[in-house]
């Protein structure tokens, strides 16, 4: 049996796992990083790719604020910029409930350098003329923006083997466990990889590691509703979102520099642990095509050519599992990130990195505490990690 | 419970033959064709109006033609038959299907796939000017509308399609200049042996290539295509080819019609989570199928050139087995000498299968090697060059990946067109074999789909 070491390994190479290798690598800490499939095919490669900041918790702001600062930087640091676009996130809304809750929020959201302007009805259309009659009201985050899931994670990937950490694709792990001072983690083909610090960012996996820990987390397993339509003639600047308590309304799409228009939302599907597999429930197909025309009625005219789904990892309380473990010195977590993941990425990378070398954040992370569901057991005989398959077609 | 639902997906000679068996059988299956008539590609009908008589449109095969839509005509009142609908999804044991935008599902007990197949292309450099057809284009467009692509016609590839064509234009009058095929003229020797399982065939085969020479028609064997000579504006006006003795020559035309032998359409296969299997024979993934058709899921059927490439014959005796197949896991049984003949016929088709592709190779080093510049996918303009780099720079060693990253089958063709060359190109460049190179994984919808599509309620 091969035997490899380092100062810390990671389980999951999505984005999280990607960036935190790269950002340890600049710390100077060697790393080992360890992915089943790809790096970055589930959430991190599927998910919508909005660089957003409002809408966010408060308490996620900070955390927010430091990834857009490494968003800004990527060409610099990676050599690649994963097609960022700072071109502005616009929320818009049905209802009048809703655009005070946009007031409320800017004001609040204003102490964390977070500057949105709101626009009303005719005044909106005349800024953004996409915009349909049923559109009561927006709020414009002008230096939010989107950017291309599939290349992120993967040049994170990129830049920190090219730093020296030892990236280990198609390597399933089955067990982690800490002997002494060390973790070992298992693959199944019988490979082992051992440091002192382990650090678990498996997404929706997650739970199926901590747990071997002696900490589940009641994480729900689902897949993002994804289309695209053909290119047209880039037109959209912002990434549009709408915001409403029935979750059928919740549509949101951006046009690409090349001219495709990603839309998602209305739903989340089925997602499959063992299979790997999400699904794009044909229904969540027509929904969005719905209400996609509610917010920008020219919409009608195009045709999707693609849908697509992955398996995202969510939360009861909606915010992810981040910190050093509750029962296990030298392990920390950073998944479950409940489809919102994709903007902090680099900023989880940079803090995770700045935890394990200097044992604190000079970004608060105490809401995501693994510990706040110290009291979870998983449902008896229902294991996290029971057996899930795809039902026929 | 009421009857078994049975769908059937496609109104060619695999889906009409198989409509009818089930409906002898005693079952009303419904038929999903997104043709306006039935007769599916090769039996395609001309529009109302139109008067061509058989002989002219379908010339040997006149009397199959005819037969095949008489039998339609006789089925159709009795079958519940959906033309101009799209099946674009399949979850949950229901075919998800558009008409006149609006979307329905069905359900069904046994769905049967008879999706037919579409041309296998190699990108060449130039193939994006204005006057690049496939072969089946080129042979709608006589079929259906009497038009011929151009006023000088190169054809190019391989496989019989490509002298059927080629002498289908010639007597419908048009300029024919060429026809340049890559595969070695000692290959079909070398195939003899299987070529025999179908005698009338290819003796049919040998009289249109005799027919092309009578013509006058240029014909080249173990030819290069080399590049497509034309400009954005005025389009197409020459090919350009080495011969198999390596010389460069040219032919003026202002048409080409393309194609490298036919590739199942397995979306739909796909979508209903089918397994494939690498067939080393036509270096390509199939589903897979037992003797009868069944997939490997259950209740899942798959006949016809949608499967494997046997051409409309083959297709309509795989159409009747998938049905009997059917009939027999809904319990209906079927007739052990009925199914013993179907089965032998099979066996028949499928060695000539095997003696087509090795008579017509897929030509696998010339996509491998396609120069740097020659545009791979054309829906999002991506050259061979920008593929391999996302190779050779960023890692990619399998089909999905190196879509992901270089955005190669990610258009609306979904990579039917440049899949399989891209999947040589990755394996050549990351210094695979092509197996592991994988498939592109089929998305929903099957074609595009109109955002303005409205889901009807139930």
């Amino acid at each position: 049996m091969k035997r490899a070491q380092a100062d810390v390994l990671i389980v999951g190479g999505g984005f999280m796992g990607a960036a935190t290798a790269f950002f340890l690598r600049r710390r100077g800490k060697s790393v080992i990083l360890l992915e089943r499939q790809l790096i970055g095919q589930q959430a991190s490669g599927t998910n919508f790719g909005n660089v957003r900041r409002q809408g966010r918790l408060l308490a996620q702001l900070p955390l927010a604020n430091r990834s857009r600062e490494i968003w800004l930087r990527m060409p610099e640091l990676i050599g690649h910029d994963a097609e960022f676009l700072m071109s502005g996130h616009l929320r818009v809304c049905y209802r009048s409930e809703q655009a005070d809750m946009f007031e409320t929020y800017a004001r609040e959201a204003k102490h964390y350098n977070l500057d949105l302007e709101m626009l009303h009805g005719d005044a909106l259309r005349k800024r953004f003329p996409f915009i349909g009659p049923e559109v009561l009201a927006g709020s414009y985050a002008p230096i939010d923006g989107h950017a291309n899931p599939r290349l992120a994670a993967p040049a994170f990937g990129r830049a920190a083997a090219k730093l020296g950490a030892q990236i280990f694709e198609n390597t399933d792990i089955v067990s982690v466990e800490k002997e002494g001072n060390e973790f070992r983690a298992t693959s199944a083909d019988g490979r082992t990889f051992h440091a002192p610090v382990l650090l678990i960012t498996a997404g929706a996996w997650g739970s199926t590691l901590s747990e071997q820990f002696g900490e589940p987390v009641p994480i729900a397993v689902h897949g993002p509703q994804m289309a695209v339509t053909e290119p047209v003639p880039y037109s959209i600047a912002p990434a549009v979102g709408v915001s409403s308590p029935q979750i059928a309304e919740v549509v949101y799409f951006r046009q690409v520099a090349r001219g495709n228009i990603v839309i998602g939302g209305c739903a989340r599907g089925p997602a499959f642990l063992d299979a790997r597999r999400a699904k794009v429930l044909p229904h969540s197909t027509l929904l969005q095509f719905r209400q996609a025309q509610r917010v920008a009625p020219a919409l009608r005219r195009l045709n999707i050519i693609r849908v697509w789904s992955g398996v995202e990892g969510y939360m009861p309380d909606d915010r992810p599992i981040m910190g050093a473990s509750g029962t296990t010195s030298g392990l920390f977590y950073a998944f479950g990130f409940c489809g919102h993941g994709f903007q902090l990425g680099p900023g989880v990378g940079d803090t995770m990195a700045e935890l394990i070398d200097t044992g604190a954040t000079s970004t608060p992370i105490e809401p995501f505490d693994i510990r706040r569901f110290a009291a979870f057991r998983p449902p008896a005989g229902s294991s996290q990690s029971a057996q899930q398959s795809v039902p026929a077609t | 419970m009421g009857e078994p639902r049975i769908v059937i997906v496609g109104a060619g000679p695999a889906g009409v033959r198989c409509a009818q068996t089930l409906l002898a059988a005693g079952l009303r299956p419904t038929l999903i064709d997104e043709g306006r008539r039935d007769g599916g590609q090769i039996y395609r009908r001309q529009p109302d109006g139109f008067t061509r008589p058989y002989a002219k449109l379908y010339g040997t095969e006149a009397l199959r033609a005819q037969d095949l839509h008489e039998t339609f005509t006789r089925l159709r009142a009795q079958i519940d038959y959906r033309p101009q609908t799209l099946a674009w999804n399949i979850w949950d044991k229901k075919l998800h299907i558009v008409r006149d935008g609006h979307a329905s599902a069905l359900d069904y007990d046994a769905l049967i796939l008879c999706p037919g197949a579409t041309d296998r292309l190699i990108p060449v450099k130039g193939w994006q000017f204005a006057g690049t057809y496939s072969l089946g284009a080129a042979q709608i467009a006589l079929k259906s509308q009497a038009c011929s692509i151009g006023r000088r016609v190169v054809f190019m590839g391989t496989g019989p399609l490509l002298y059927l064509v080629a002498s289908q234009y010639v007597q419908a009058g048009a300029k024919v200049a060429a026809v340049l095929d890559t595969s070695a003229a000692g290959a079909r020797l070398r195939a003899l042996p299987k070529l025999l399982a179908r005698f009338d065939v290819l003796r049919k085969g040998s009289a249109l290539v005799g027919a092309l020479k009578r013509a006058g028609v240029q014909m080249y064997n173990g030819i290069e295509p080399v590049e497509i000579v034309g400009t954005p504006d005025e389009g197409v006006s020459a090919v350009c080819f080495r011969t198999a003795s390596g010389k460069i020559e040219q032919i003026d035309c202002d048409a080409i019609g393309m194609g490298y032998h036919l590739r199942p359409e397995t979306q739909l296969a796909d979508l209903a989570r089918c397994a494939f299997r690498f067939d080393t024979l036509t270096r390509q993934w199939l589903p897979q199928i037992d003797e009868l058709g069944r997939s490997s899921v259950p209740g899942v059927y798959l006949a016809g050139d949608g499967v494997r490439v046997l051409g409309a014959d083959g297709a309509e005796n795989a159409g009747r087995l998938a049905a009997h197949a059917a009939l027999i896991d809904l319990g209906r049984g079927a007739q052990a000498a009925v199914l013993d003949a179907l089965k032998r016929e099979q066996r028949r088709m499928d060695r000539f299968r095997e003696g087509l592709a090795q008579a017509f190779e897929w030509p696998a080093q010339q996509a491998a090697k396609l120069p740097d510049e020659t545009m791979v996918c054309r829906c999002e303009g991506i050259t061979a060059g920008e593929l391999r780099r996302v190779i050779h720079d960023e890692g990619a060693q399998e089909a999905n990946r190196a879509k992901a990253l270089s955005r190669v089958g990610m258009g609306r063709c979904q990579g039917r067109y440049c899949g399989h060359a891209a999947a040589e190109i990755i394996a050549d460049a990351a210094r695979v074999p092509l197996e592991q190179v994988g498939r592109l994984r089929g998305q929903a919808p099957v074609k595009p789909l109109a955002i303005a599509t409205v889901e009807e309620t139930e």
